[in-house]
């Protein structure tokens, strides 16, 4: 099987051109760094089987962030028969310039100038055999999204991995970098003089960059006036969608659970399966993964895709471009932004994601505080307590709370990033460069189909892997009575007096505590704590409210649950990957501790107010 | 008219005439395609003044104004 790599600047659709090669389905988004790790797949053409492996997006080769050091030894040493670089028809002549780094280290070579589609419509065109007689390796036009060109493309590949191509590449053989600073500056501007000269020779432009669509949205995107804004409304949509949508499918889903749950009780009782075996599968391994699955999926699947389209259309830089001035003043990189919103889908993502943060004490103010931001898990619990307590049933006034929460979450988050820069990571921002992706038309059908389906996915995979287990363990702990207490109760008790001095009780904390494996779990383990795990039927919404309402249930435990919910630990997956990217046991506790640490002092303080002014 | 990047207005066009600064940041400029003579253009600034978005051979980049101020310019007319 023959290798075939895939380098490129980020954001040139590379990871479009991969999925389409492969047929995978490894996510894309509209902004630079989205691929962080390799990512490998096989395509076969005519007959013959290809590995492809997709490299990080980097600008050069030559720099020294993580990513851009894989794709240089990978490109040195990974023993590729063919490499394609991929360039971004829309602006050529800056990639252009990775293309010819790559052509140093490797002279089997396709260009491959994709976005294409996207070129034409602003009035770019490319000519292609002049770059490629100016270039002297082969040079393909594709459109990755369109899945136009692509047979050209894998045509030139078949034929440089046979050595049947006419290869003269055209460089200088001066290497990527010089002995000394001096000469790996005058490398470094000969490739971008380079490019500039390719460009002007084979790209031609009909209308003026300032007219595009682009310009035009960012107009009132970015503005002074209305940029900030703009983004809060964005955001109070998105939620306001995601709870008035929910609400359907969620009664759909608790309908069939409790059908199917009723069945599998007569069923059991008609098998004559002795009354605790049926007890700890139905109450716990079924009662607790339905409840997950209920409550948790319908916000999940979306939000999600909403989310998406978002990412898709390239606003996700802009949403770092108008925070920068924040994070700058927080002493953190920019780019913080970013991450902090992979970690609205997944804090583990999120933290994986902080690669893209060149600078190492910038990195791990990013990894440490990624928490801060409710992941996917903690949104769906959040909006029920939210609905529970605040919003009066009305959904948007559910969505303002919650656009209030990450309001709070993103302040917090900065706040922790300023009192790292101050103490244990101490420092000035280093400076960084954030691109600007043109907006995208989001592919609308594809997102929702993709993202959805891999949500839906997603949350049944971890109510088996997850929430099955845990109900069962749960249902034991509420169940096995040494004393005539159950164990479950018992552990509530001796937790009461903390639980109680930060606004909340006993079985809260317990929750929050037995939670860990996974934040999904804490309402479903919440209600099996205050019902003594035997309740079947109660995986709606409404049943839930009512066991609440019964165990004495106020406002105040509500908000005080929510501000727990927003800060403490990460679940063990987030912990687990904040070790794998840190290395380091103390940084691994304190990512651990310090969002525990704001919780705490955050409900202890609203508690002590609530107590001394009503 | 001798100037540095960051107090480009908006709207504003230049060439660069030098990186004043080394290290990682000078080589991350160099990738990008800023070098001596490259044709910058500011386009925007952010609602807080920092940073700022050029448009710098087609793409558009943001740059803080810590790291701009290290880059020498000479104003010009914008084509």
């Amino acid at each position: 099987m023959q290798l075939i790599a895939l380098a490129g600047n980020p954001n040139v659709g590379k990871s479009t051109l991969f999925n389409a090669l492969t047929g995978m389905n490894q996510h894309t988004g509209n902004w630079p760094g989205k691929t962080v790790e390799l990512a490998q797949g096989h395509c076969r053409y005519k007959g013959r089987a290809y590995q492809l492996v997709d490299l990080p997006g980097a600008y050069s080769l030559v720099s020294h962030s993580p990513e851009e050091e894989v794709a240089e030894s990978f490109l040195r040493d990974g023993g590729a028969d063919c490499t394609v670089a991929v360039c971004d028809a829309t602006c050529l002549e800056r990639s252009l310039i990775l293309a010819l780094q790559v052509m140093e280290l490797t002279p089997h070579l396709v260009v491959c100038i994709n976005l294409m589609d996207e070129a034409k419509r602003s009035g770019i065109s490319v000519d292609i055999p002049a770059l490629e007689r100016q270039l002297g390796v082969p040079v393909v036009a594709t459109s990755a999204q369109e899945e136009s060109g692509l047979d050209a493309l894998m045509e030139r590949v078949r034929s440089v991995c046979d050595g049947y191509a006419p290869l003269q590449p055209n460089r200088c053989g001066c290497g990527i970098r010089g002995e000394n600073d001096r000469r790996s500056d005058a490398i470094a501007a000969q490739f971008v003089l380079r490019a500039q000269e390719l460009a002007q020779r084979s790209v031609h432009h009909e209308k003026s960059v300032q007219s595009s669509t682009t310009a035009k949205l960012d107009r009132f995107l970015l503005n002074r006036r209305s940029g900030y804004g703009v983004m809060l409304l964005l955001l109070l949509g998105i939620f306001w969608l995601t709870i008035e949508g929910a609400n359907y499918p969620s009664a759909g889903l608790q309908w069939c659970f409790d059908r199917l749950g009723e069945l599998l009780h007569r069923g059991a009782q008609a098998l004559h399966i002795p009354a605790t075996v049926a007890g700890a599968l139905l109450d716990g391994v079924y009662a607790t993964a339905a409840r997950v699955v209920a409550v948790m999926l319908p916000p999940m699947a979306i939000f999600f895709p909403l989310f998406t389209l978002m990412e898709d259309f390239g606003y996700l830089p802009r949403v770092a471009f108008l925070m920068d001035d924040r994070f700058r003043r927080a002493g953190a990189c920019g780019k913080q932004s970013l991450t902090l919103c992979m970690g609205l889908g997944c804090n583990a993502a999120g933290v994986t994601g902080c690669r893209i943060i060149d600078p190492r004490r910038e990195r791990l103010i990013a990894v440490l505080t990624n928490a801060f931001v409710p992941c996917n898990g903690r949104f769906p619990a959040l909006i029920f307590l939210i609905t529970l307590s605040f919003s009066d049933g009305s959904a948007l006034l559910g969505a303002g709370v919650l656009t209030l929460c990450l309001l709070l979450s993103v302040f917090m988050t900065l706040a922790a990033s300023k009192l790292l820069s101050r103490t244990v990571l101490r420092g000035e921002p280093s400076s960084f460069v954030l691109e600007m992706p043109p907006y995208r038309k989001p592919r609308i059908g594809q997102v929702l189909v993709r993202s959805v389906r891999d949500r839906t996915l997603f949350v049944l995979g971890r109510a088996v892997v997850v929430a099955a287990p845990a109900g069962l363990v749960i249902w034991l702990l509420a169940n096995i009575a040494p004393n005539g207490t159950p164990l479950l109760q018992s552990a509530a008790a001796i937790l009461d007096t903390p639980g109680r001095l930060l606004g909340m009780n006993g079985a809260i904390l317990l929750a929050f505590i037995m939670g860990c494996p996974a934040n999904e779990l804490v309402l479903p383990i919440l209600m099996m704590a205050l019902t003594s795990g035997s309740l079947i039927g109660a995986e709606s919404t409404a049943a839930m409210s009512q066991i609440l309402t019964a165990a004495g249930w106020s406002w105040k435990e509500s908000l005080c649950t929510i501000i727990f919910f927003l800060f403490h630990w990460p679940c063990t997956t987030t912990l687990l990957t904040t070790f794998r990217e840190t290395k380091s046991k103390k940084w691994t506790l304190l990512a651990a501790v310090l969002p525990t640490a704001f919780g705490c002092v955050l409900c202890a303080a609203l508690n002590l107010i609530i107590f001394l002014f009503t | 008219m001798e100037t540095t990047l960051n107090l480009l207005r908006e709207g504003q066009c230049a060439h660069i005439t030098s990186l004043q600064m080394r290290g990682a940041m000078r080589r991350r400029l160099m990738d990008f395609g800023l070098i001596e003579g490259t044709h910058v253009r500011c386009l925007r600034e952010s609602p807080c003044g920092d940073p700022v978005i050029y448009c710098v051979r087609g793409t558009m980049l943001a740059l803080r104004k810590q790291d701009s101020r290290y880059i020498a310019v000479e104003v010009e007319e914008c084509s």
